[in-house]
């Protein structure tokens, strides 16, 4: 127990020390890759919480944009500062996801992947759509950055990566304390098995709209980091490009651990900035390694610890299935 | 005098295929009821309809005089109808343990925010809910493999976790789907054991199997259907004997009894 412990302290001081000396060792260029990177940890974090339930969602990365656009017109149109769109900007991601999750928690499975894939474009569309307020498809433009502490400018990268960092360190912390709760282990038995668990008295829907909703909110986080760094959002970028990279990770790292997903998030854009000479052959790269992945390590990479036998922690499998 | 479960003219249409035709049940309450009949006469059918996962075509459903056709599957079970499935549905992934403390959502009292900040009180109410687990596992007689994960185990341990985690609901009315199916005859005779166990508790027994063996020792009553209509009832003797059940059920054969 001791040990354990210890392990883990070692193991959270380690990271501690990267993620703060990292944006100091590489080019302004490289800070803000980090700075996305961090962005892309909680989208994928939040998206595990949402395959606990049993389904993919193919509208995450909408959602992500949901927040992006939330928050663009708070503080464009309303003048927001940043510290309360950030969470109202969330809370409308979240919003948006349970108005969606209410048909999709009625489709399972294989269905449940085409109508989240259908609702996500509804969404897009909407902003390319309806000009006034998206701005159709040159988006909102115009975002100022965060003024928080005087004297800090978090228009530059550095500043800007610790802001994340801090957002993203509470979102984790968060979800990770909604994967460990009772009601994280009842989103994972409904994936086990949805009919025993509802004639065992859960009301299935309403858990699987709940992770649904709570995963869009902080895919909406995400979105309004993205927003705030980038100045400028358009709807092309939460295309289904971007959601194909999402699942690449997601794939790759495994859903079956909280830290899967982040561990191939990591890997894969670290995998594709030293790759950066093959410059269009790179999704080549990755489909290559998404049929590997799901060759040889069905689990992703998160399934490798518990078979090398190191164990962290008790962690549930949770099967991942398409079919039904 | 009233059962504790009515079925009035119950009846479900697949298309033009006519799975239950009309059927008339009533159970007592504190009894075993056994459901008997060849494969494909209806039986889960009934079960499934009771318990609310699909809608009757027609007819009603009574349990302690409410009307419960309606009710989608989570209401029926806080009602008080718990059931189990075919091939021993567990949370196979999980432990023993685990699996009953899973079991007991409709116990748990705290919010989800109280769920998510785990406060004194719902760390208090969870192990509570572990105790109770822990009871129920010790009644079914696997306390001592409650660490073990639920999928490795052998079928009898299965069929009696499955009853564990229908009974962490604290049911009236338990409705077992097959519960020995696949099993050898030692592990059968420990099964129906725990059922007697479970109608000693007070809890009313609704069964569906096919080992004639295991149903007419066990059960009080018997119900035997065929195309989705009900052939007889009664005491397991009588229906034994009686020629159309013979003719049915077991091919007309006079042996199994």
């Amino acid at each position: 127990m001791q040990n354990t412990k210890r392990i883990a302290l070692g193991r959270i001081i380690v990271i501690a020390i990267i993620v703060t000396v990292a944006p100091f060792t590489v080019s302004e260029y490289k800070a803000d890759v980090l700075t996305m990177l961090l962005i892309n940890i909680i989208l994928v974090s939040s998206f595990r919480l949402i395959t606990t339930t049993g389904g993919w969602s193919l509208a995450h990365v909408p959602m992500m944009g949901a927040g992006a656009y939330a928050t663009a017109l708070m503080s464009t149109r309303w003048g927001c500062p940043f510290l309360i769109a950030l969470p109202l900007a969330s809370l409308t991601a979240g919003l948006v996801g349970m108005v969606v999750s209410y048909p999709l928690s009625r489709t399972k499975g294989f269905s449940f992947f085409v109508a989240s894939f259908a609702a996500g474009e509804a969404i897009r569309l909407c902003w390319i759509r309806f000009k006034f307020p998206f701005g159709g498809h040159r988006g909102v433009s115009n975002i100022q950055p965060p003024k928080l502490i005087p004297g800090l400018d978090f228009s530059e990268a550095i500043p800007y990566y610790f802001l994340t960092l801090a957002v993203t360190i509470l979102c984790l912390m968060i979800l990770y304390r909604i994967d460990r709760s009772r009601l994280g282990n009842t989103f994972k038995v409904i994936e086990s098995q949805e009919d025993l668990s509802s004639s065992l008295g859960i009301n299935t829907k309403k858990y699987k709209m709940l992770a649904f909703a709570i995963g869009s909110c902080f895919a909406g986080t995400a979105g309004v980091m993205l927003a705030h760094r980038l100045w400028a959002i358009e709807p092309h970028q939460f295309g289904f490009m971007t959601t194909l990279y999402l699942l690449v990770w997601v794939v790759f790292g495994g859903t079956h651990t909280f830290w899967g997903p982040i561990i191939g998030v990591v890997v894969m854009t670290l995998l594709g900035e030293i790759l950066n000479p093959l410059m269009e052959w790179i999704p080549l790269v990755y489909g290559v390694i998404i049929i590997l992945t799901l060759h040889f390590l069905p689990e992703g990479l998160g399934g490798l610890q518990a078979r090398t036998g190191l164990r962290l922690g008790n962690f549930w499998k949770i099967r991942i299935t398409f079919e039904k | 005098m009233m059962g504790i479960l009515e079925l009035k003219g119950l009846g479900k249409n697949f298309g033009k295929n006519v799975a239950v035709n009309a059927i008339d049940l009533s159970i007592k309450k504190g009894q075993i009821r056994g459901l008997i009949g060849p494969n494909g006469s209806g039986k889960t059918t009934i079960f499934n309809l009771i318990s609310g996962f699909i809608q009757p075509s027609r007819g009603r459903v009574y349990f302690q005089g409410e009307d419960i056709t309606d009710l989608p599957p989570h209401i029926v079970a806080k009602k008080g109808i718990a059931r189990t499935f075919q091939l021993a549905a567990l949370y196979k992934e999980i432990t023993v343990l685990e699996n009953v403390i899973m079991a007991c959502h409709l116990h748990v009292r705290a919010t989800l925010w109280e769920q998510f900040w785990r406060n004194k009180r719902t760390r208090r109410e969870e192990s509570e809910i572990e105790d109770k687990a822990l009871d129920l596992l010790e009644v079914m007689g696997i306390l001592e493999i409650k660490n073990e994960i639920a999928g490795d185990l052998p079928h009898g341990h299965q069929a009696a976790l499955g009853i564990a985690n229908v009974l962490a609901t604290e049911p009236k009315l338990i409705m077992l789907d097959e519960p020995v199916s696949g099993m050898n005859p030692i592990e059968t005779a420990q099964t129906m054991e725990r059922i007697q166990k479970v109608r000693d508790r007070g809890i009313t027994v609704f069964l569906v199997e096919h080992d004639m063996k295991a149903v007419t020792t066990t059960c009080d009553e018997i119900t035997c259907i065929n195309f989705g209509n009900k052939l007889t009832e009664g005491i397991p003797d009588d229906v034994c004997r009686h020629p159309e059940v013979i003719e049915a059920y077991l091919g007309g054969e006079i042996n199994t009894c």
